[in-house]
């Protein structure tokens, strides 16, 4: 079963129109909540008037005063307010104050409009250099949300005596992640034996988190709080962590009325409020011998990490882990900071920090190999980890690892050279139109970064049903990504049975354990594989019990599986993260294996270039990865044609332009993410090799597609042009433009 | 400020009749009143293609639609394609090439698709893009709703 | 959705004349409305002041494409798509054609109209560059009679028209260019489909003993309205294809243009890149 193209299972029903997703869900005499946020990037809130007009007899209002237990979201730290209460400091402008709702939704909107705040105005902080430079204090000391140091060896020791030291200074702008179905919240709130019990069905990666944060507003044991996973319409990391704001909104609303609520975020307020990718720059300074080889690398990495900490913190610990790229260097210091300014806080997308601490390193190798007079394909070749070789962290690379080859496979998929030189003939001419090929070779670190996985100490679990198949039980997510598929690939492989005999139970707190949250390309490797203990622990019990032989054909497993759910009244088995006894790390030193293992890629662009409109356009791609052992290829072909697509619309169109922190392209008309007349068709490249801690031998994938793109086509846009100061993407045609008249006009 | 109107339209084949504002948008009028939750809501202004319904045979954006002007129109959603529990040629190449992934722009793409095969059987992978290019999709880069739908004109056949 | 649908209402008139009625009793408080694809936008957004609407869509007076004497007779009502598939559109006025392809996506061409295009006035439209080059013109209509304005004196500002809120736009006229000419039509979107226009030319030229004897060329995006491009078209006409005075075309353009930053661009990207296209346009033209 792994490694066959399984048809999606909850396909039919997607293609049908009758999965229903959040907003689908009939609830009867529900009121529709509506949020009241703040217009100011920074201030105490002095007070709140209600407008004439309204009637305001028929609302459910709720504000900080009332909230049951503590007005914080509980997240990797606990900092961020659901409500903002009078006295209380305002954050940003999208900052939430007080909600609303209201059975007529038309009326619920009006009433929001009609309500005005007091707020004493503070100076604010919008950008990473006001951060840094303490233009004012807004958070802690010293506006930093989380600083890491790695080091390895000591590359003061080097600038000296190197042949060559090259700088770099490379940004890269905040991206939304543009899931089709913008957040959606439905919660029901009930008393019962003079006890409070919460339930919300949402939008959401992660169950337990929203679990955990509603425990902690309303004071609650964990067994009266309740969360279901609805159909997701696409999240990228959107719905990791932004759900357990606007569930425990939706939740506080259902709780002060008495009445089932819907809160669901239309496309502009999901565009301004919602989390986004990090903004960053990056100060890069390498050092290199006359023959081209990497003494020494410095690297400063900020992340703008917004008003309140959400996930910088460990998005910053993945882009400085990934910030030295895949080239062994002696010596090596990442100096990473997330610091705070009064925007809405970013959050989780794709990539998690790496597509920014990559872009500025594969950016940086091409812009090196020109300072040294080489072919970046030999600067890169000469550099690359192999086996014995440590990262920064002091990670040894244990694997066979042919980054070269998988090089060559890339550049001879996408005919780099031939191409190269065609270009050089080709652009010489008086035309408007200049083409390029460019590429990079990345890594992605699977599952949580460093000792993430043993505090979670994930549990999945398999469990027989009366009619004799089997039921997944774990709290990961289908968002699209093809989950519900491959996991019951990998169960049904591991109980050797059918793939229509497995499927995946909702994903429903009261159902499912903590099997974490689901994010970083971990489902199929890490949750796979736990599924896969415990799939052979069910068969064993089985087994062992007396209803099942070996061999056995699939009617046979059926009906032991029957039998014992008869006899038994339940059958399950569980099975529960464990580390493997070689991966070693160090949360205080950042040094040790930040990752059970990587995945690799090279991805290769090639671009035409409109001097007339700079206007760019993808010609040509080719992605090729090495993910382990590949479990559906046609879904996995998938998330890298997504993912590849997002990072495509990162590395040219998409911004996200910002007044006083706050977006104001916010329509999807004025942000723009590809369509599919802007697009080629990608080449994706699966290279094999099996991985042992993943199910099968599979390794994750989810992430990696995004971290390539960007670098592959500005460095393709070099070599169209020339050298540019091609330093920042979104590399817009108004970007492109510009740096191009920096040379014109010298 | 306006009275209700009876609007008469068939849906899918059928006759429906529902007393809505005259003012109210087509894909409200859809998923509340008539509750078909199949057509989605992705951005409000015309732009994401998720709403995408037929009116006479013509694709349209149901968020763009007062209940008004479909009065007596033959309308078509998601629910329409499949007849009798049979998925339509599309739907089952969507499902075969995973040209589905989290499925929010799906309904409206297939809606989209089954209009431009409809004009134009045998499309080149550039009226494909052209036809679709007001359906955005955020997961797939559309490589694999482009392998859906050229399986069909090619006479069906699944790889 | 955040407009407040209780204070909104729609009137579907039976006839032209019941519409004008209506427009005339009440001038100003009833907007019209056809497929919608702007107005609704803007209702969606909760930025639409509007609340009562003329329904136009079902006036057969309105709609309908056919040849009078020596032009084109565009009813308001004619869809994108009716343009993008009308036989003499293609034969006549490619740049309408690819104007229409440009608009918006298949949907919004199935429901946008080109006297909505016009009168919803926005200086990104893709068609009025078009019809600025064709030299076309209006046919307005209310109780008080017909009358025609010429399309290039007809936007006056920003969301500025020579349009009496009694009356309605009935009638496109487009004159049917006699031989062969020279047609082109270069949008710069945001991107390659759906996208809103940051740049946007369009000309109709005609050649006579290798001079530019005939020259006409329409901007959108960059001045309050749609606008042509006068100044440049004077540094053109009677200059020999052969040796078009490029860098004079493209300082005389400045003149023609006012364009500002927002959101989808800025000003200097526009100004540069319509003297570009300019550029590619004078290169084709050259070369024909």
């Amino acid at each position: 079963m792994i490694g066959a193209s399984a048809h999606r299972k909850e396909g039919r029903a997607k293609v049908m129109g009758t999965a229903i997703y959040t907003d689908d869900k009939f609830v009867p005499n529900a009121l529709h909540g509506v949020t009241v946020r703040s217009q100011v990037p920074r201030g105490i809130l002095k007070g709140i008037h209600f407008g004439e007009g309204i009637p305001w007899a028929e609302f459910t209002i709720v504000t900080a005063a009332d909230i049951p237990g503590k007005n914080l979201v509980a997240s990797v730290v606990h900092d961020q307010p659901f409500l903002v209460g009078i006295g209380e400091a305002i954050t940003h402008m999208e900052q939430p104050i007080l909600l609303l709702a209201h059975p007529d939704r038309h009326l619920a909107e009006k009433a929001r409009l009609a309500v005005s705040l007091e707020v004493e105005e503070l100076p604010a902080i919008l950008d990473i250099q006001a951060s840094l430079d303490l233009e004012q204090v807004i958070y802690g000391t010293h506006n930093l949300l989380k600083e890491i140091r790695i080091q390895k060896g000591d590359p003061a020791t080097v600038w000296e005596r190197a042949a060559h030291v090259i700088e770099g200074e490379y940004f890269t702008g905040a991206q939304e992640q543009m899931y089709l179905e913008t957040n959606a919240m439905v919660a029901v709130v009930e008393e019962k034996d003079a006890q409070t019990w919460v339930t919300v069905w949402g939008s959401l990666q992660c169950p337990y988190y929203v679990h955990g944060a509603l425990k902690q507003l309303f004071g609650l044991p964990e067994e009266r709080v309740r969360v279901v996973a609805m159909e997701m319409g696409g999240a990228f990391g959107g719905k990791e962590d932004y759900p357990s704001v606007n569930g425990g909104h939706a939740a506080l609303l259902a709780w002060k009325s008495g009445r089932p609520v819907k809160l669901i975020y239309d496309r502009e307020e999901d565009l301004a409020c919602t989390t986004k990718r990090h903004p960053s720059r990056s100060r890069l300074k390498t050092a290199f011998d006359a023959e081209g080889m990497l003494l020494a690398l410095e690297t400063d990495f900020v992340l703008d990490g917004g008003a309140y900490a959400t996930m910088s913190p460990v998005v910053l610990s993945r882009g400085a882990i990934h910030a030295a790229g895949l080239y062994r260097c002696p010596h090596v210091k990442v100096h990473a900071r997330a610091v705070a300014t009064n925007t809405p806080p970013p959050g989780a997308f794709r990539g998690f920090g790496a597509p920014q601490s990559l872009f500025a390193m594969e950016r940086h190798m091409d812009v090196c190999a020109r300072k040294l007079g080489l072919d970046p394909v030999e600067l890169r070749r000469k550099n690359f980890l192999r086996m014995g070789d440590t990262m920064a962290t002091g990670q040894v690379i244990r694997e066979d690892l042919d980054l070269g080859g998988l090089m060559d496979r890339a550049l001879a998929e996408i005919g780099y050279h031939d191409k190269r030189a065609a270009h050089a003939i080709t652009n010489q001419g008086e035309g408007p139109i200049k083409r390029g090929l460019g590429f990079s070779v990345f890594m992605h670190g699977c599952g949580f970064t460093g000792s993430g996985e043993s505090y979670l100490a994930s549990v999945a679990g398999v469990e027989g049903l009366a009619d004799g198949t089997v039921s997944i039980l774990a709290a990961s997510t289908e968002m699209g990504q093809g989950k519900n598929t491959v996991f019951s690939q990998i169960v049904a492989e591991a109980l050797k049975v059918p793939f229509d005999m497995v499927d995946v139970a909702e994903v429903d707190t009261d159902r499912v354990p903590n099997s974490g949250p689901t994010v970083a390309s971990r489902s199929t490797m890490m949750v796979g594989r736990i599924l896969e203990d415990a799939a052979i622990g069910f068969k064993q019990a089985l087994v062992q019990q007396g209803f099942l032989q070996e061999p056995y054909t699939a009617d046979a497993f059926r009906a032991a599986v029957a039998r014992a759910v008869e006899s038994l009244g339940s059958v399950k088995c569980y099975g529960q993260y464990h580390r493997p006894p070689n991966i070693i790390w160090n949360d205080s030193t950042y040094q040790g294996d930040a990752y059970p293992t990587y995945s690799w890629a090279c991805y290769a662009a090639e671009v035409a270039v409109d001097l007339d409109t700079y206007e760019v356009k993808v010609e040509d791609f080719v992605a090729v990865q090495e993910v382990g052992r590949v479990v559906n290829p046609r879904l996995a072909a998938g998330q890298v044609e997504g993912g590849v697509a997002q990072g495509i619309g990162w590395g040219l169109w998409e911004e996200v332009t910002t007044k006083q922190g706050r977006m104001i392209n916010n329509q999807m008309t004025n942000y723009i993410i590809p369509t599919s007349a802007d697009l080629p068709r990608i080449k994706v490249v699966f290279l094999e090799n099996a991985h042992p801690a993943g199910p099968g031998g599979a390794k994750g994938i989810g992430e990696l597609p995004m971290d390539g793109p960007a670098p592959a086509l500005v460095n393709a846009l070099e070599a169209a042009l020339g050298p540019l100061r091609l330093d920042e993407v979104p590399m817009t045609p108004e970007r492109l433009m510009a740096r191009c008249e920096e040379v014109a006009n010298g | 400020m306006a009275d209700r109107i009876t609007l008469v339209m068939n849906l899918n084949g059928e006759e429906r009749s529902v007393q809505v504002h005259p003012f109210a948008r087509l894909l409200d009028v859809l998923r509340e009143d008539l509750r078909l939750t199949g057509t989605k809501e992705g951005c409000g202004e015309g732009e994401c293609g998720a709403c995408t319904v037929l009116v006479d045979g013509q694709v349209v954006n149901s968020c763009l639609v007062p209940a008004i002007q479909v009065q007596g129109a033959e309308v078509i959603t998601v629910e329409g394609l499949a007849r009798g529990g049979e998925l339509s040629p599309l739907q089952a190449a969507f499902v075969a090439h995973n040209g589905a992934q989290c499925g929010f722009c799906t309904p409206g793409m297939l809606v989209a698709a089954t209009d431009l095969l409809h004009r134009c059987p045998h499309p080149t992978d550039d009226e494909v893009r052209d036809g679709l290019a007001g359906n955005l999709c955020r997961c797939t880069g559309y490589s694999k709703i482009l392998d859906a739908v050229q399986t069909v004109a090619n006479g069906g056949s699944s790889k | 959705m955040r407009g407040f649908l209780p204070d909104c209402d729609i009137r579907v008139p039976g006839s032209l004349a019941e519409a004008l009625g209506l427009l005339s009793a009440e001038p100003g408080v009833w907007t019209p409305f056809a497929g919608g694809t702007d107005l609704m936008v803007v209702y969606n957004a909760g930025r639409l002041k509007a609340t009562r609407f003329l329904d136009l869509s079902r006036l057969a007076e309105l709609r309908g494409i056919a040849e009078e004497g020596a032009s084109l007779a565009f009813g308001s009502l004619t869809s994108f798509s009716e343009i993008r598939e009308h036989r003499a559109v293609h034969q006549h006025f490619p740049n309408l054609v690819k104007s229409a392809r440009a608009t918006g996506a298949l949907a919004i061409q199935n429901r946008g109209t080109l006297g909505g295009n016009i009168v919803n006035a926005s200086p990104a439209a893709d068609t009025p560059p078009s019809l600025l080059a064709y030299g076309a013109e209006l046919e307005l209509v209310s109780l008080r009679g017909r009358r025609r304005v010429a399309y290039d004196r007809f936007h006056l500002g920003y969301k500025q028209m020579d349009l009496a809120p009694d009356e309605l736009v009935a009638r496109i006229l487009v004159p049917m260019p006699e031989g062969r000419s020279f047609h082109y039509f270069r949008k710069v979107g945001t991107r390659q489909a759906q996208a809103i226009s940051k740049v946007c030319l369009a000309a109709h030229a005609r050649v006579a003993d290798g001079c530019v004897a005939e020259l006409r060329i329409g901007l959108g995006s960059v001045a309050p309205a749609p606008v042509r491009a006068r100044n440049a078209e004077a540094a053109l006409i009677g200059k020999p294809v052969a040796e078009l005075p490029l860098l004079a075309a493209r300082a005389a353009l400045l003149g023609d243009m006012s364009p500002i930053d927002d959101i989808r661009a800025s000003a200097h990207y526009r100004s540069v890149v319509t003297q570009n296209v300019l550029g590619h346009m004078l290169r084709e033209l050259a070369s024909v």
